[in-house]
């Protein structure tokens, strides 16, 4: 029964589209609030997708970002095309960042997306080739 | 103390007011994005010298009361037209962020 997908909000995340970025993370955001979850978890949520998307927009040549729900838990997965997490142990490091310069200075790539996933997820799974990435990230109700 | 309240006393230039009357709860001062993300909090008021449009992606995703802009650096239009329309107050100051930050302790925000 917890395994049936009651909803799935799908968006598509550009690469280098600074200008849209948070755009998706603010429609899960929008859903979750109209269909009454609570807020601490949606807080939790907008961290997440925001940090998933903006890793799309910042490291992958363009992607999906999804909020699948569930009775008792919302899982926001992330998607791309490549070019893929060359180590993911020092990519979960705070801190660490391949971001380039231009990047930083607007603020990103402070090297705490992937910890700030882990933080305020209750389980993180991540699949990585130059294929592609695919981040599934859970959090219980 | 709500947004209107505060910018009055503070001196605050207002770039794009609107729902002024949300409270401050708080205030979050930091350049870097996702360690706003993680460290503000709803009804913070968030002190930035950044002014690009994500800033008020930032904002709205963690309803912050508003936004300010120290060291008179200039905001970028986009950034005030998506103020606009998500309705995140923006203001500008021409004093550090540590100036700020002295200010709204004195007017009792701790």
């Amino acid at each position: 029964m917890t395994d049936k997908i009651l909803k799935r909000y799908s968006y598509d995340v550009i690469a280098n589209d600074f200008m849209s970025a948070g755009k998706s993370s603010s429609a899960i955001k929008s859903n979750l609030k109209s269909l009454g979850i609570a807020s601490d978890i949606i807080r939790k949520i907008a961290i997440i997708s925001y940090e998933a998307e903006l890793n799309l927009v910042i490291h992958s040549f363009g992607g999906k970002l999804h909020c699948d729900i569930f009775e008792n838990k919302i899982v926001i997965i992330s998607e791309d095309t490549g070019p893929g997490i060359a180590d993911v142990d020092l990519a979960m490091k705070e801190g660490f960042s391949t971001a380039g310069d231009s990047v930083r200075e607007l603020g990103f790539g402070a090297g705490m997306g992937l910890p700030n996933i882990k933080k305020y997820s209750d389980q993180l799974k991540i699949n990585t080739s130059s294929e592609g990435t695919t981040i599934v990230v859970t959090i219980y109700l | 103390m709500n947004c209107i309240e505060f910018a009055e006393k503070l001196h605050l230039t207002p770039l794009c007011e609107k729902d002024g009357e949300i409270e401050i709860e708080g205030v979050y001062i930091g350049d870097l994005l996702s360690i706003v993300m993680s460290k503000a909090k709803k009804n913070y008021a968030w002190i930035t010298i950044q002014t690009h449009i994500n800033i008020v992606a930032v904002a709205e995703l963690l309803e912050l009361a508003c936004i300010i802009v120290v060291e008179n650096m200039e905001v970028d239009d986009d950034t005030l037209l998506k103020a606009k329309e998500l309705k995140i107050p923006v203001f500008k100051t021409s004093e550090s962020a540590y100036q700020m930050a002295c200010r709204i302790y004195e007017l009792g925000i701790k």
